[in-house]
């Protein structure tokens, strides 16, 4: 049972990372900072209904790190940490209460993304000029979260392990 | 329908909150300056009126063109050039932001900023 955790895990972590991947290589026309659809949340949420909160952790932050190491440089790393930590305290609260579906689970993940991007962006600029860009934001990770929870709600239905 | 009921709650205050800073934060006041900042530290001041192109840092670089009293940047080796992109801006409050660079075009009001020239 350990073994098939263990590797079950090891193909999740190497799921998130070609999510990462693949997002890179087909870049929306971003003109802001920071808008993303967050395919890796795919695998995150998938593995925070199923396998467990740890383990969603673990994996999210794993992939930070590794994505960090491989496409990224010194200073994104922070952001992507601090986004991705915002977001699992959140979406791991928002699922204790057991009163959101998966796609309001998603859709709060995906702008406490954004939201603990932009604070690091802002303390490494040293600049509040990030907040005009809060609007834009909020509205593309509300939108991205919805596309990911629906896509992850079919998932977690049907995909066994 | 319970947890649909909440979902459905929650993504429109969200969305409510962004139209509200939208129109809170929307920028109205024509533009008089632009300011370069880079790590916090504002190392240029320009007219947003003058034509000018300059390129800023060496290594690292971005080319900022002042034109027709908009800014934007031509030109720069960041990796995501999310800069670029960003196209012109002209009024105050806004501003283009490289974060691999850790750089900020900024727009500011008018007003002072002759005087502050002045005082540098
Ligand atoms: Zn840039």
């Amino acid at each position: 049972m350990q073994a098939k955790k263990i590797a079950t895990m090891g193909l999740l972590v190497a799921l998130a990372m070609v999510l990462s991947w693949v997002e890179q290589l087909v870049p929306l026309s971003v003109t802001v900072p920071g808008v993303k659809l967050g395919l890796a949340n795919l695998a995150v949420i998938f593995t925070l209904c199923r396998i467990g909160t740890r383990a969603a952790w673990g994996l999210s932050l794993l992939r930070v790190v590794l994505v960090s190491l491989t496409f990224g440089n010194a200073y994104s790393l922070w952001y992507s940490l601090a986004g991705a930590l915002l977001s699992l305290v959140v979406m791991t609260l928002l699922r204790r209460t057991g009163r959101f579906s998966l796609l309001g689970i998603s859709v709060a993940g995906a702008v406490c993304h954004n939201l603990g991007q932009i604070v690091v962006a802002a303390a490494v600029l040293g600049s509040a000029s990030m907040v005009y860009y809060l609007p834009v934001l909020l509205v593309s990770g509300t939108a991205a979260g919805v596309c990911i929870g629906a896509v992850a709600a079919i998932l977690v239905r049907r995909v066994r392990l | 329908m319970r947890k649909r009921t909440l979902d459905i709650i929650l993504i429109a205050g969200v969305l409510l909150a962004a139209a509200l800073l939208w129109l809170w934060l929307r920028p109205v006041e024509a533009g008089g300056s632009v300011l370069v900042i880079q790590d916090g530290q504002e190392i240029a001041r320009y007219a947003l009126h003058e034509d000018r192109t300059v390129t800023i840092g060496e290594a690292d670089y971005n080319v900022l063109e002042i034109q027709n009293g908009q800014a934007a940047v031509t030109d720069a080796n960041c990796g995501d050039h999310t800069c670029v992109r960003t196209g012109a801006v002209s009024r105050a409050g806004e501003s283009i932001i490289c974060l691999p660079h850790r750089l900020e075009i900024r727009i500011i009001g008018g007003a002072d900023s002759s005087v502050d020239i002045v005082a540098q």
